[in-house]
């Protein structure tokens, strides 16, 4: 276990005690009351899949899926998830290490490039194909609209979120068939 | 980017949230879905010493249509609001707001009734709530006794991002009345990229009896004054629904509604939003007030 470094001197401010289950295990944590969802995963949880980029809400790459509906962790605070679900980009993937659709779809559609988006996209679109199996092109467009990719130009994340649609419905039938 | 030390109270029960909210006068803050208030904090551009978390308090999720008023309580996403089949037959205006404000994964969490207390000038709801004429129902607590207040849209919003509610006071629901026969309803905006905060935009309501068009309102987003409702069927006068002058409306509507530039768009550019998509938003309403009148005709 690696030693938690504390940038801030928050001895001076009261402490809360949350209880909050990420990725299938619960997980207590002691935060201030300003503490952002997205600071508490990536720093008192240790948990760096999900990125932090404009965090004022505007990026989505901080996105998380809180009780089955995908939200921004950095405009959401720590303890106001007390006793909710969470799942990070690390919780989508397989017990086994199996990629789950949406990231399989990333990787066949080169849907990413630096790759500081991805996780972002990733829960996003693995949250929006549990309400929307079959998405139309232009509901792919629709689901990704509120994230920012600076690399890719979105054609691929578009065709990685159909890829990933395709590849949840018929489980791992036509498995590398969109790789070009 | 980073909030400021703040206290935090997460009270389980309404009365306990109106107390700590009495308690706590100027010093306390709601947070109901936090998409407006984090980024303000993060940004320090507020520091309230005391946040109040309503989430856990139960009860504030629901959606009623009751005697002609639909009414969602301060727990109700976006979200929710727009997919709600009953909200949609009663007030159709809603869900055609709700799809341009932000993105899925903002309505998500953000409250309808957050964006109202909010009042942003280029939001869409605070434009929608004043030309409907709704209100928003506020409830405070002094010395153990509960009041409750309705304060109408054109008491509400005062200026931008200040409103009637006093700091004790919780926003617990917003009422709008269901529509008319009759009535057609329209937003019509236009944002650099969908989802954004719009440029500028307009929200009309029409009235068409038979076929005479009967009343005829806009309201403005990032575009005039906060609150108030721009008479256009004043201007038409008596004619058909099919009859409606939309150039002459246009150029009405940008001699009467003021503009200011910012960084997003120059006073001049918005004005002639304001001509263009008033044309737009005018000929949407009417249509489907014809096409509800038509509805209850056959
Ligand atoms: C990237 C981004 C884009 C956005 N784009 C748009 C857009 O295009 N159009 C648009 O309209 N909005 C937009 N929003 C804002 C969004 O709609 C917010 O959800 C909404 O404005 C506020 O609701 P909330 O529940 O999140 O309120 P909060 O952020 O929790 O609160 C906002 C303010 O209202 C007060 N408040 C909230 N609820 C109550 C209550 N029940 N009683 C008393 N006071 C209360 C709070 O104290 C605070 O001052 C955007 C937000 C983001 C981050
Ligand atoms: S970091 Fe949260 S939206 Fe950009
Ligand atoms: S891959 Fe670089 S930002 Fe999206």
């Amino acid at each position: 276990m690696t030693e938690q470094v504390n940038l801030v001197d928050e001895s001076a401010e009261e402490l809360h005690d949350v209880r909050v289950n990420v990725n299938g295990t619960w997980r207590e944590i002691r935060v201030p009351a300003r503490r952002l969802l997205s600071d508490a995963l990536r720093h008192d949880m240790r948990l760096t899949g999900t990125h932090v980029g404009c965090e004022h809400g505007v990026c989505g790459a901080c996105t998380v899926i809180l009780d089955g509906r995908p939200v921004r962790s950095c405009l959401t605070l720590a303890v106001s998830v007390h006793g909710h679900e969470i799942t990070t980009v690390e919780g989508l993937t397989g017990p086994n290490g199996e990629l789950h659709p949406a990231q399989q779809a990333f990787a066949d559609c080169h849907g990413l490039q630096c790759g500081f988006c991805t996780p972002g996209f990733v829960t996003t679109i693995a949250a929006y194909l549990e309400e929307n199996p079959d998405p139309s092109e232009e509901d792919a467009t629709e689901a990704i609209s509120g994230n920012l990719c600076r690399c890719t130009g979105y054609q691929n994340i578009k065709k990685a979120v159909l890829r990933a649609a395709e590849l949840k419905r018929g489980g791992a039938e036509g498995q590398g068939e969109a790789r070009q | 980017m980073k909030p400021s030390p703040l206290r935090y109270f997460r009270p389980t029960s309404l009365p306990d949230a109106l107390d700590v909210l009495a308690r706590l006068g100027d010093e306390g803050k709601v947070l109901a879905g936090g998409q407006s208030l984090i980024p303000l904090l993060s940004m320090r551009l507020a520091a309230p010493p005391a946040l109040v978390d309503i989430n856990s308090v139960p009860g504030l999720d629901e959606i009623t249509v009751d005697a002609g008023t639909l009414r969602f309580g301060a727990l109700v996403r976006h979200t929710d609001l727009e997919r709600s089949d009953a909200a949609f037959a009663a007030q159709p205006l809603l869900r055609r707001a709700l799809l341009n404000v932000a993105h899925l994964t903002i309505r998500n969490r953000g409250t309808t009734v957050g964006s109202v207390v909010h009042s942003d000038p280029s939001a869409e709801l605070p434009a929608v709530l004043t030309l409907l004429g709704g209100s928003v129902v506020a409830q405070s607590r002094a010395g153990g006794r509960q009041t409750e207040r309705k304060i109408p849209a054109s008491e509400f919003f005062i200026g931008p991002l200040e409103s009637a509610l006093r700091p004790e006071e919780l926003a617990v629901a917003v009422e709008v009345p269901v529509a008319a026969p009759g009535e057609g309803t329209a937003l019509v905006e236009l944002a650099r990229r969908h989802g954004d905060y719009a440029m500028c935009g307009v929200v009309a309501r029409a009235v068409v009896e038979g076929e005479q068009l009967k009343s005829l309102h806009a309201t403005y987003i990032s575009a005039g004054d906060m609150g108030s409702v721009v008479d256009l069927g004043a201007e038409v006068g008596a004619v058909g629904a099919d009859q409606v002058d939309l150039d002459a409306l246009g150029a009405f509507a940008r001699k009467v509604v003021e503009t200011d530039g910012d960084i997003h768009a120059t006073a001049e550019y918005r004005s002639h939003l304001v001509q263009v998509l008033t044309a737009r938003a005018v000929r949407a309403a009417v249509d489907d007030a014809v096409n509800d009148v038509r509805k209850e005709a056959s």
